[in-house]
């Protein structure tokens, strides 16, 4: 990882340019046939990263889905980027998506286009061909992910974790101002796995994107929550002992359609609640 | 599996019908919108058209032969063998030739359609298209409908064509038919609005044929046996459309024609 780190562009922070949250959920419930989502309300705070957690089937992917419109509540209010998405028509919806990058669980990649022309795929949208500009851009997204040398290839030639870096690249080439990420280290080995945390925490650390995490892995969550990228060394280290450095972390954990824990990684620890303790053993 | 009560699959079914008219009107006011796919569009035009054209050569060719081989023992016995052409003509342009090519292109493309959208819905790729701001009615449902329509239009001119040269060589080789009162009767036979109904049915057909699959594609769920009945229903689908549709698209033109 550390190699291709280097060559990491270096942008300047976005946590200054606006205030208030970028996402809003106010008392969202959704049903489908059994009740999912049941009144749930939180805020992602710009150039923060929330990780949701909860078991199977308790609606964390269905809470990205819901960000982006792909998906309507039953009931409650959702704003995204200070635009409330619960009343947009679907044609409203495509521009405000422009602005939100989404890693799919398996990938999601349009097999039949080649690694770039995946990467690039937003960008020839508005363009409508591969011009040079967008191909320094999809080298420069592919760099980011170790994966300059997979340009041709398609992505069924590509092994598991390299898809899901695939699937990174193309959130992060229009450098949007949030990213939805749906259990990046689903399915991996836990070194493949590690190599996409430190991904999300770059993200997180050197273009501080807001960002909602879903995983079902407590330890990416607690990497996450303890460890940052360093520019110098090129590469995610551990907070070192006894500092109290604001990573913008936070954890969300659902159980039965409702949250049940919002807060850092040190207040996660301390929580007394049965559930929770039998979740984190 | 549990039996849904006659509410919820009446409610199914309005919902289905709804949303296809919703995708289908959508595909058309797309048509004046921005972007366009100029190249998906061409690409679909190619699969579609080209594709098409040997079975639909092959198809026509011999329904044509055989409309003259089935015809002319009836004509030969009121000694009308020489109306073999006005038949075979009438036949092709009017009914045979449309409606043999859509659902030939209907068994070939809609269910191309459906199992290509279909596998895209499954594996997220549509969620995908929509979550990078992409339209995928736009991207993938217009430029299909454009391509089936224009296609299907130029198909059945060629379906007929050859429809008409499978009628002659089977009147000239087999029956003994002048070659020139074969072609002549079979021109002097149509009419204005026959070649209207004629050009109008490939149309609507193209319309159905792309709509439809694209539909039972978007609306595909259940992994790949999901994929797999979306293709057959959408063959099945299409099918029955063009064959029901045709029924009133010939009723309509036959009245406003005063036949």
């Amino acid at each position: 990882m550390s190699a291709l780190a280097s060559q990491v562009e270096q942008p300047e922070s976005r946590l200054s340019q606006t205030d208030g949250p970028v996402i809003t959920f106010q008392n969202v419930k959704i049903a489908f046939d059994n009740p999912v989502l049941e009144g749930i309300s939180f805020e992602l705070p710009r150039g923060e990263t929330k990780v949701l957690m909860g078991v199977a089937g308790t609606g964390k992917t269905l809470i990205l889905k819901l960000v982006l419109g792909l998906i309507k509540p039953d009931a409650g209010r959702i704003t995204v980027l200070g635009e409330e998405v619960t009343k947009m028509r679907e044609q409203d919806l495509f521009e405000l998506r422009r602005n939100i990058g989404m890693v799919f669980q398996e990938s999601a990649l349009f097999d039949s286009l080649t690694v770039e022309q995946n990467v690039a795929y937003r960008l020839m949208e508005e363009t409508g061909q591969l011009t040079d500009e967008i191909h320094g851009r999809v080298l420069e997204a592919l760099r980011f992910v170790e994966l300059e040398h997979t340009v041709n290839l398609f992505p069924s030639e590509l092994s598991g974790g390299m898809r899901r870096r695939v699937a990174i690249a193309r959130a992060i080439i229009t450098h949007p101002e949030i990213l939805l990420y749906d259990s990046p280290t689903g399915g991996l080995d836990p070194v493949t796995s590690n190599t996409i945390i430190e991904l999300v925490v770059k993200q997180r650390d050197v273009y501080h994107t807001s960002s909602l995490l879903v995983t079902h892995r407590l330890q990416d969550a607690f990497t996450m929550a303890s460890h940052y990228f360093d520019r110098e060394q090129n590469k995610m280290v551990p907070l070192p002992d006894g500092t109290t450095r604001d990573l913008h972390t936070n954890f969300l954990i659902l159980r039965d359609g409702r949250i049940i824990f919002e807060g850092t990684a040190a207040e996660l620890l301390r929580c007394t609640d049965p559930y929770i303790r039998e979740y984190l053993s | 599996m549990p039996i849904p009560s006659l509410s919820a699959f009446a409610k199914e079914n309005v919902k289905s019908v709804q949303d296809y008219s919703l995708l289908a009107g959508r595909s058309l006011s797309n048509i004046l919108g921005q972007p366009r796919y100029y190249a998906d569009t061409l690409m679909q035009a190619d699969l579609i058209g080209v594709g098409s054209l040997p079975i639909v050569v092959l198809i026509g060719l011999f329904t044509g032969a055989v409309l003259a081989l089935q015809t002319s023992s009836t004509l030969q016995q009121f000694g009308s063998l020489s109306l073999t052409g006005k038949l075979v003509s009438l036949s092709m342009v009017r009914e045979l030739g449309p409606v043999l090519t859509g659902i030939l292109v209907a068994g070939r493309n809609s269910s191309g359609m459906a199992s290509e959208l279909g596998s895209m819905k499954v594996t997220e790729q549509i969620d995908a298209m929509r979550a990078m701001g992409v339209d995928p009615t736009k991207k993938l449902v217009t430029p299909r409908v454009i391509a089936s329509v224009v296609m299907m239009f130029f198909l059945a001119i060629i379906s007929d064509l050859v429809g008409l040269t499978g009628g002659f060589l089977v009147s000239y080789l087999l029956l003994g038919l002048d070659p020139n009162q074969y072609w002549t009767t079979g021109s002097q036979a149509l009419r204005f609005g026959d070649v209207f109904m004629g050009l109008t049915k490939p149309v609507i057909f193209g319309f159905i044929i792309a709509t439809i699959g694209c539909f039972y594609g978007l609306s595909a769920k259940g992994g790949t046996q999901g994929v797999g009945r979306a293709t057959t229903q959408a063959v099945v689908a299409a099918s029955v459309l063009i064959v029901v549709s045709d029924f009133f698209i010939t009723k309509l033109l036959i009245g406003f024609f005063n036949y």
